[in-house]
């Protein structure tokens, strides 16, 4: 189990350089340059825009320029910020909380909600209460979520008045309770529908119909035996779930006005700031690859048979 | 009763989603009165600075906005783009060369340091110097002795402009290197304030914490979520603040925004978002804004492009009149621009009624003056736009009415966002024509000429070159009065007719609003919204 551990992170490293660096040579092969749009469609003098690059490094190769973000990184340099000139650093530590807690939300919404509704319909398939299930999960996975974000903010801000119509205070948990009911939607009903399809499978399977004739108590026979195996492929789609989360924020923080790495990563990519970018996904990445991890390492609890070497 | 149970399951979850919702409406409801700030404050719409808060850092909006409330120039303008002195007592010329500025006394800055001539100097000299990297730089570029401080390649010569001299505490003068009749019109922007002396002890602190001059003292800046700035008892302009301070705050979209100001959360929007367009005025009611402003749209050619070579000015103006600017703007605009009638927009002195049908729809015409020119090289041309910009839907309308009007093919050259956009006309690379904007920068007709088609104009992306023009642009810089520059310049628009340097298509409108919580909020020459005469209920 340790050394499995310890391989799995050592196969962080390359995978981490890989993608920094990709993301890196987009941000290139991007037409427009960061310091010469900053200075808008008015008049400007090419002599600054050519010292602020001499200064900033941009003049450097691609190589060379990734070279000096690499070290500056290991140094636990993000590097500046051409426009505002404040350390990435701090950018991403002002933003980061904020979609961490509205990721935090919707994940615990969308396994409470989401399994809990996938359980109640997959115990009875084809009945009424399943199929309704079925119907709703499928307006949901139908719905693109800036649709659902604006329904539900005119329906419950504008309407019936019953919340703010944008988040004022990122750091206020209620306040973040609708868009993190938006951004859980998706999820939702996937996991709804995934945990559904497998409970109605492993209900009729052999270990189940033994557990039953044992003469086990009903709790036991669903809550041990069936959840456990049927959680599997939940789970995995649930860590992977917990990044794309985080990136599938960018739209929902759009509409309602809350200030995390979405619209960070959103408004960087438009001005160009390819330190802020990088900065940023590669720690998407780590969220990534240590979801994966755990994931993996889940399997082993819920289905002993499964072994590390 | 199965599908009974189903049911109440279904409803069971929605309650539980509305009640968790309902905890955070009540909760903040309870917190605040009126609006969001303390007592007093207003709060608009403006969002995060792209730069640290140094007045000649600065020519976005968002940051013009919080240095305007913290910074006072010599001069500013009224709504007639008249001259209101602030911190100047005077600013005269006998020669419109050399300038003297007398500065009002008694004024202070925020931290109690006096506001004298060396203040004006200091930071203009600072300002200037290529090693700061200064964006707004080439304002200084008229003061003689620029280029010893700001040289094209390599270290400055000088610490200072020679053209600058303190003649007492109060008193200096200002030297250029050739005459500008509308000089002193340059000094109502941003970029000329004074700074103290604390700035140049570490000016990367000094533009996150600004001390500054003007009607507002800088209070916090929480980044990317809002800029609070009180008002300055010590204030002695006439711009004095008439609320107790100021929240600019930061908004992810104009819908946002605007449902804030309808649920009364916020005070002022600057621009309302085309979704909410078509209801804002009964959304707000006395609240909405409408307003034009001394800004123009224009589609640009590019005279350097395979198209628009050599080409007869004819055809342009026949493009021109084949143009339905009435219905554009009416309809797919939602009536948030103005038809243009000439190059300059009103608001601006020297704007004119040009005599001429250049700008009126006429498609028979049209047909006719572009055969006469020689037609559109290929039957078509493209206009290029950036799509992060809202452009794309009068991009099309316009072309389809140029079609329909003349056949010529005209087709939107789409660039993903502004960036892109503006790399492709520095390189030359426009294909055909491109989206032109211009806002006033001081509210004079020389800038909308002068720093946009003569030749050596570094906003002149088209590359348009006119001899006699140039010529025409030079003579008025050197005439002996404002008012004779004026007129010399609207001489010069209206040759610019014949020569079409460009398609001027509309100015621009304000359209925004305010709340129930705020009264007195009026635009000024450049579609900023004047906060400081902005009172609380």
């Amino acid at each position: 189990m340790g050394r499995y551990v310890a391989r799995r992170l050592l196969q962080m490293i390359p995978v981490f350089i890989g993608s920094t660096l990709l993301i890196f040579c987009m941000m290139y092969a991007l037409p427009g340059d960061p310091v010469r749009a900053m200075m808008g469609d008015q008049a400007y003098d090419p002599t600054v825009v050519a010292s602020i690059k001499k200064e900033l490094g941009l003049d450097q190769p691609l190589l060379q320029q990734y070279v000096n973000y690499m070290t500056g990184l290991l140094q636990g340099d993000f590097g500046t910020q051409i426009a505002s000139q404040r350390p990435i650093a701090d950018v991403i530590a002002d933003a980061f909380p904020v979609t961490i807690r509205l990721t935090i939300f919707a994940f615990t919404f969308v396994t409470l909600v989401g399994i809990g509704l996938g359980v109640v319909a997959g115990l009875r398939p084809d009945t009424l209460r399943d199929r309704g299930l079925l119907t709703l999960t499928l307006v949901l996975v139908s719905m693109p979520s800036f649709v659902l974000g604006f329904l539900l903010q005119y329906l419950l801000a504008f309407k019936w008045a019953v919340t703010t119509p944008t988040v004022t205070d990122s750091t206020d948990f209620a306040q973040l309770a609708l868009p993190a009911t938006v951004l859980a939607s998706l999820s939702l009903a996937y996991v709804a529908r995934l945990t559904r399809t497998s409970i109605a499978e492993n209900l009729r399977s052999d270990y189940m119909r033994t557990a039953v004739a044992k003469g086990l108590p009903r709790r036991r026979v669903i809550g041990v035996h069936l959840m456990r195996n049927s959680l599997i492929p939940v789970v995995t789609f649930l860590g992977i779930e917990v990044g794309n989360l985080m990136t599938g924020a960018i739209v929902t923080e759009g509409i309602f006005n809350v200030r995390g790495i979405g619209v960070e990563i959103y408004e960087a990519l438009s001005r160009r700031e390819g330190a802020t970018v990088v900065g940023i996904a590669s720690l998407m990445v780590v969220i990534y690859l240590v979801a994966s991890l755990i994931v993996d390492l889940l399997y082993a609890v819920l289905d002993p048979r499964i072994r590390y070497a | 009763m199965r599908g009974a149970k189903s049911a109440k399951w279904v409803a069971g979850a929605i309650v539980v989603a509305l009640a968790a919702t309902a905890c955070g409406g009540n909760g903040d409801d309870e917190g605040k009165s009126k609006g969001s700030g303390p007592a007093g404050y207003v709060s608009i719409d403006v969002g995060e600075p792209q730069k640290p808060l140094i007045p000649a850092d600065t020519n976005e909006s968002n940051g013009s906005y919080v240095i305007q409330s913290i910074f006072t120039q010599l001069l500013d303008f009224d709504s007639k783009g008249d001259i209101v002195y602030t911190n100047a007592e005077s600013v005269t010329t006998d020669d419109s060369k050399t300038w003297t500025v007398k500065l009002k006394k008694g004024w202070k800055f925020h931290n109690g340091e006096e506001v004298t001539s060396k203040s004006y100097i200091d930071a203009w000299n600072w300002y200037a110097n290529i090693k700061n990297n200064q964006q707004n730089s080439f304002w200084f570029q008229d003061i003689k002795g620029y280029d010893d401080v700001h040289p094209e390649k390599g270290d400055p010569k000088a610490d200072t402009m020679s053209g600058l001299k303190a003649v007492d505490d109060h008193t200096f003068t200002i030297e250029l290197k050739y005459t500008m009749p509308y000089f002193n019109y340059k000094l109502g922007y941003t970029t000329w304030a004074p700074l103290p002396k604390v700035f140049y002890d570490d000016p990367k602190a000094f533009g996150q914490k600004p001390v500054g001059n003007g009607p507002y003292k800088f209070e916090k800046w929480d980044h990317k979520k809002l800029i609070q700035v009180k008002a300055w008892d010590g204030y002695q302009g006439p711009n004095k603040a008439k609320n107790k301070g100021v929240q600019f705050k930061a908004y992810t979209t104009l819908e946002a925004a605007y449902k804030d100001v309808v649920s009364g959360n916020l005070d002022m929007i600057r621009q309302v978002g085309p979704t909410d367009l078509p209801k804002y005025k009964q959304d707000l009611g006395d609240g909405a804004i409408e307003q034009p402003y001394a800004a123009i749209q224009t589609l640009t050619p590019a005279f350097y492009s395979k198209t628009f070579k050599d080409i007869d000015p004819k055809v342009l103006q026949g493009l021109s009149m084949a143009i339905d600017r009435d219905t554009i703007t009416k309809t797919v605009l939602n009536n948030t621009r103005t038809p243009a009638k000439g190059f300059t927009p009103p608001g601006v002195k020297g704007y004119q009624n040009l005599d001429t049908d250049v700008f009126t729809y006429n498609p028979a015409k049209a047909k006719q003056l572009i055969k006469e020119g020689g037609g559109v090289p290929g039957n078509k041309f493209t206009v290029q736009y950036n799509t992060d910009g809202g452009h794309k839907e009068w991009v099309t309308a316009v072309c389809e009415s140029i079609r329909k009007a003349t056949g010529v093919d005209c087709t939107g050259d789409p660039k993903p966002d502004f960036a892109t956009d503006l790399e492709a006309r520095d390189n030359d690379q426009v294909k055909g024509m491109y989206r032109g904007g211009w806002v006033a920068d001081y509210p004079v007709n020389a800038n909308f000429m002068k720093e946009l088609y003569h030749t050596t104009a570094e906003a002149n992306n088209g590359k348009f070159s006119n001899k006699e023009i140039d010529g025409l642009m030079n003579k008025a810089d050197n005439a002996k009065s404002l008012d004779e520059s004026v007129k010399a310049f609207q001489e010069v628009e209206k040759k610019l007719v014949e020569h079409m340097p460009a398609i001027p298509l509309w100015y621009y409108r304000i359209n925004g609003g305010h709340g129930k919580n705020v009264d007195n909020v009026n635009v000024d020459f450049h579609g900023d919204l004047e906060v400081w005469a902005v009172t609380t209920k």
